[in-house]
């Protein structure tokens, strides 16, 4: 990067602005931007409840991830366990004391917000992991005792946010966690034998599933079916995307989304309502951004000295990827309907806070990059 | 620390290659995204932006508005009203059941009213406009303006509807409108194209036969609407086109008289122009209010009309077929001396009853009339004359007479779905239909207008226009129609056709020259039906005798004044065969059941000078022709006449125009 002098420990406050991935914030910046545009849109052109409380959420975080990257990466290492288990602490009091939305208990009232806890466990389990391999011998990497303990730290949070329930969420974690081991050497074995239990055990897990849940699978095989019953989220958002054409309908021009025919426009289908108003050109540059941004990440984690710091960038980078992928293969036909918001973009207080505390680790493994830690 | 060098440089190798892994695979996922981005956007673009514009914009179509009927005189005679109704959409209605029982409440509808309003609802689509009731009174349509607020989703509007001013005057002439059935969809794809809910078709008469006129098409109104089906804001609006107001020959002052005449009477009267065809009047009685039938006709009404047992529903007179009785004499007349079968010296001795194949045949006058010649028979109207004239003529060659002047086939083609055909018998059709020998006897009764023959009032007035014109077809009309021949016109052809006919009896020395404008014209129309006009004259001046002479049948109904005087035969049909027994007593009419009296029948044309109008009279059930028939005409000629001068000016007025 840029010429640094090696004692670390103690940057002054001028070098640690310096030494910002400006890039990676001005791409933060932009999607943030264009997000509340967006929101203004679902909002029907009007400063309504949405688009305040985004743009009112979206600068407080962002500011707050801007605070915490001056927190060094050795204090993201120290508090790693702790990280989880507060996380975990919600999620066990969300099953008991949660608010119930839609049939799902998935939130905790803090008072000053209704926090959804699985959003953070997604970054929560990268930290977690991130610090367990960081010690761990590549030789231990594949031991048993070393393959029990992961499994349970994953298995935990899955369990919790299944039973909530919340399906999408609990896959993007459990994602997350696959990501770690992967990256971290876990044998590749394990991750075919477990596919394989995974592809025979479906049809025992579908029968356990939620009828909304097994009616979202088979929707996603012929959206058709039932045009104006589960297929219609499917099809609805494949129109809006389809007749946005090459250049889009008009910001606020969206017939798709100001006449309802989009549901869930504020939150996982936002990247509909952008596609249907800027049509391609609008989409492949919101994905480019996102591109921009996912390679600063990992950048970042190549130019980082600590394994530990390594790790959790290139760990986040992969997931923020496979969540914005999920999303939009999601609203394009592409995968079956799970609840999946899309980074930054999607209206959601946790999502928000979750993903910002994510971007603030990696500008603090950027600033505290010739950081070792023991 | 990263400590023990080769391990965690092991480690970090592990983690760099497996990071390419990831990477490779999220270009191939970006890859797959941004093809599938392009793939709904770009090439599909089109079938979805169909498919978005399909969910944003909803149609409404509005009935269109129905052509008028006009009179000749261009007065109105089927128009249109403003009606108050009042329109729901259900879907845009937040509780429809809580809103249907408020109205039922407010329009105080019965449970019938009420459950047909439903059923009507559960047909429909969602998003169609329910007309929940369709002629508001005002009292109901203030009432529901003044409860709207608590009426979301209820709609009062201001329509049109048909209306029939003249009530029943005109009822089988103009038919009428009711609701279209799945029927008159299933046959007619204009009205399908056209259909809205509640959209008014004619069931019969004219209002169905120039459906297609008359229909119009719909107004339609574009909106943008939400995904709940709420309209957002309209984004275009094409306004309907109204159907044609068509022009029709009827006269109302003598349509009017036709009704007042026939008043409480069961029969049918027809007016025609001997030249152009047009129809001038044409009733059967009773008849019936239409406007009944706009918004379903109820119950108690339909019973009434339904089980009058003068029939109001049938149009008497293209569907009435009665035996025309002595008012076919003029024609076996006619066809005897076309034929060469009789002179007009020809004397019969008329003894009041003629023995023949063993069965006797009685005339009317039971005393019998004495020495007959042909002029004093139809003059008298003697049946012994005419059952011996039949004889020498036989059926066949009335037959063919018959058909020439437009009996036994509709006059009207397909125009009015009920017209019915008639019947001229002949030996073949005997043999082909009952699939017995003809009877000699049979002809004899033939001769006098009963038996197997069968007519239509309308076929009998066609008949003796062609009679009164000097015998030319013409072709009956009841539309006016841009460029349609005048009577003048007509005149002129009709004597370039009748000179053809001369030409070729005779070498007249001038005629090939016209005779040649004439084949030049190609004109096939208004050709003469006689071999020589002679016995046509000789018919219409023995017509003129019954009339007009001491001794003629309707000699009691003559007009003296030579503007209205006119020419008729009378005609009083059997219904059922009189017996020997009955015959002796000589009962009169009224001491007959109903049923078993004669039909009363009447055919004229005039004025005699120089004919322009012939008509029809039938009285079913209503005595002889010359008692209660023939005077009806003596009142209709003073009226047709008089008329006829106002025609005239229309004609005129209309030339100037164009």
């Amino acid at each position: 990067m840029f010429q640094r002098r090696t004692i670390t420990n103690d940057l002054t406050f001028f070098q640690k602005i310096r030494s910002f991935d400006y890039i990676l914030l001005g791409c933060i910046l932009l999607i943030g931007i264009i997000s509340c545009y967006s929101m203004y849109s679902t909002d029907g052109g009007e400063l309504q409840y949405h688009t305040k409380s985004h743009i009112l959420r979206f600068l407080i975080f962002f500011t707050l991830m801007i605070v915490l990257s001056f927190f060094s990466i050795r204090f993201w290492h120290a508090t790693g366990y702790l990280f989880y288990l507060i996380v975990l602490g919600f999620l066990i009091w969300a099953s008991f004391y949660g608010i119930t939305a839609s049939g799902s208990q998935r939130w905790i009232n803090l008072y000053f917000i209704n926090l959804q806890p699985s959003e953070l466990m997604k970054i929560a389990i990268i930290v977690c992991f991130a610090k367990y391999y960081h010690r761990t011998q590549i030789s231990d990497v594949n031991s048993f005792k070393n393959l029990v303990l992961p499994i349970a730290i994953l298995i935990l949070p899955i369990v919790l946010v299944v039973s909530q329930p919340d399906l999408g969420t609990s896959i993007l974690i459990a994602l997350s966690g696959l990501v770690v081991l992967w990256l971290a050497g876990l044998n590749i074995k394990y991750f075919v034998y477990s596919s394989l239990v995974f592809i025979i055990s479906m049809p025992f897990v579908i029968a356990f599933l939620k009828p909304y849940q097994k009616l979202r699978i088979l929707t996603f095989f012929n959206p058709d079916k039932d045009p104006l019953g589960a297929g219609y989220q499917i099809i609805q958002s494949k129109i809006a995307i389809g007749s946005g054409g090459l250049t889009g309908k008009g910001f606020l021009k969206g017939t798709q989304s100001y006449l309802d025919f989009l549901p869930e426009k504020h939150t996982d289908f936002i990247f509909t309502l952008f596609s249907e108003e800027h049509g391609f050109t609008g989409s492949v540059l919101l994905l480019v951004l996102y591109a921009i941004m996912i390679f600063r990440i990992l950048r970042i984690g190549s130019f980082t000295r600590s394994y530990f710091a390594k790790l959790y960038c290139y760990s986040f980078g992969s997931a923020i990827f496979i969540y914005i992928a999920v999303n939009m293969s999601m609203v394009l036909g592409l995968l079956p309907i799970v609840g999946s918001p899309l980074p930054i973009m999607s209206y959601g207080g946790s999502s928000m806070l979750a993903t910002m505390i994510g971007f603030s680790i990696v500008m603090s493994s950027n600033i505290y990059s010739k950081q070792l830690i023991s | 620390m990263i400590s023990g060098g080769d391990s965690s440089f092991r480690k970090l190798n592990t983690m760099n290659r497996r990071m390419f892994i990831i990477s490779a695979a999220k270009l191939v996922v970006f890859t797959g995204i941004v093809t599938r981005l392009f793939s709904l956007q770009i090439n599909e673009n089109k079938k979805y932006l169909t498919l978005s514009d399909k969910n944003r914009l909803r149609e409404w179509k509005l009935p269109p508005e129905r052509g008028e009927f006009l009179d000749f005189f261009g007065k109105t005679i089927a128009g249109n009203l403003k009606v108050y109704q009042l329109h729901v959409v259900p879907e845009q209605v937040e509780d429809f059941k809580y809103l249907m029982v408020r109205l039922k409440d407010i329009l105080e509808l019965d449970e019938k009213e009420f459950s047909k309003i439903i059923k009507k609802k559960n047909k429909q689509k969602p998003w169609e406009t329910l007309v929940v009731s369709e002629n508001l009174t005002w009292d109901q349509f203030s009432k529901v303006n003044f409860y709207l607020h608590e009426l979301g989703g209820a709609k009062p509007v201001l329509s049109v509807a048909r209306s029939y001013p003249h009530k029943e005057k005109f009822t089988h002439v103009l038919g009428y409108v009711s609701q279209a059935s799945e029927s008159d969809l299933a046959n007619s794809e204009i009205i399908k194209k056209n259909h809205v809910p509640g959209l008014r078709v004619g069931k019969i008469g004219l209002e169905k036969a120039f459906e297609n006129d008359l229909i119009g098409s719909n107004g339609i109104q574009r909106y943008e609407v939400n995904a709940y089906g709420k309209r957002i804001n309209q984004i275009d609006f094409e306004e309907g086109k109204k159907g044609k107001n068509l022009r029709l020959t009827v006269d109302t002052e003598v349509q009017k008289l036709a009704n007042d005449l026939l008043l409480d009477k069961a029969g049918s009267i027809s007016v025609m122009d001997i030249y152009t065809g047009d129809i001038i009047a044409m009733h059967s009685s009773p008849s019936f209010d239409p406007n009944l039938f706009l918004y379903g006709i109820s119950h108690k009404d339909w019973q009434e009309i339904r089980e009058n047992p003068l029939k109001p529903l049938v149009n008497k007179t293209v569907a009435g077929l009665y035996s025309p009785g002595s008012t076919i004499k003029p024609l076996v007349a006619l066809s005897a001396l076309e034929n060469d079968v009789i002179s007009p010296k020809f004397t019969v001795r008329c003894t009041g009853k003629m023995e023949m194949y063993g069965q006797t045949y009685h005339c009317w006058k039971k005393k019998g009339h004495g020495y007959m010649n042909l002029r004093n028979a139809i003059k008298q109207s003697c049946d012994t004359y005419f059952y011996e004239a039949a004889r020498k003529l036989g059926v066949d060659r009335l037959n063919k007479t018959g058909l020439k002047f437009g009996l036994g086939e509709k006059v009207f083609g397909n125009t009015f779905i009920d017209e019915k055909k008639g019947l001229v018998p002949s030996t073949k059709w005997k043999k082909d239909n009952l699939g017995l020998g003809w009877v000699l006897g049979e002809t004899l009764i033939t001769g006098i207008g009963q038996g197997y023959i069968q007519t239509t009032p309308l076929q009998l007035c066609l008949m003796t226009a062609q009679l009164a014109n000097g015998g030319y077809k013409i072709y009956p009309r009841i539309k006016v129609e841009d460029n349609q021949d005048t009577a003048e016109q007509i005149k002129n052809k009709m004597a370039f056709a009748g000179i053809e006919k001369l030409q070729e009896k005779k070498d007249d020395p001038k005629a090939p020259i016209i005779y040649r404008r004439f084949l030049n014209n190609k004109e096939q129309k208004y050709k003469p039906l006689y071999r020589n006009p002679e016995n046509i004259k000789f018919v219409l001046d023995a017509m003129w005798g019954s009339t007009n002479e001491v001794m003629g049948t309707s000699f009691g109904s003559r007009i003296e004044d030579k503007k209205y005087q006119f020419a008729g035969k009378t005609g009083t049909a059997q219904v059922k065969k009189i017996s020997e027994r009955h015959r002796e007593l000589e009962l009169k009419a009224k001491d007959v059941p109903y049923e078993e009296r004669d039909h009363a029948l009447y055919i004229a044309f005039g004025p005699y000078k120089n004919p322009r109008y012939a008509l029809s009279i039938i009285i079913e059930h209503g005595g002889t022709g010359s008692k209660v028939a023939a005077p009806m005409a003596k009142k209709l000629f003073k009226l047709i006449i008089d008329r006829h001068e106002e025609r005239e000016k229309i004609l005129k007025q209309n030339l100037s125009i164009t």
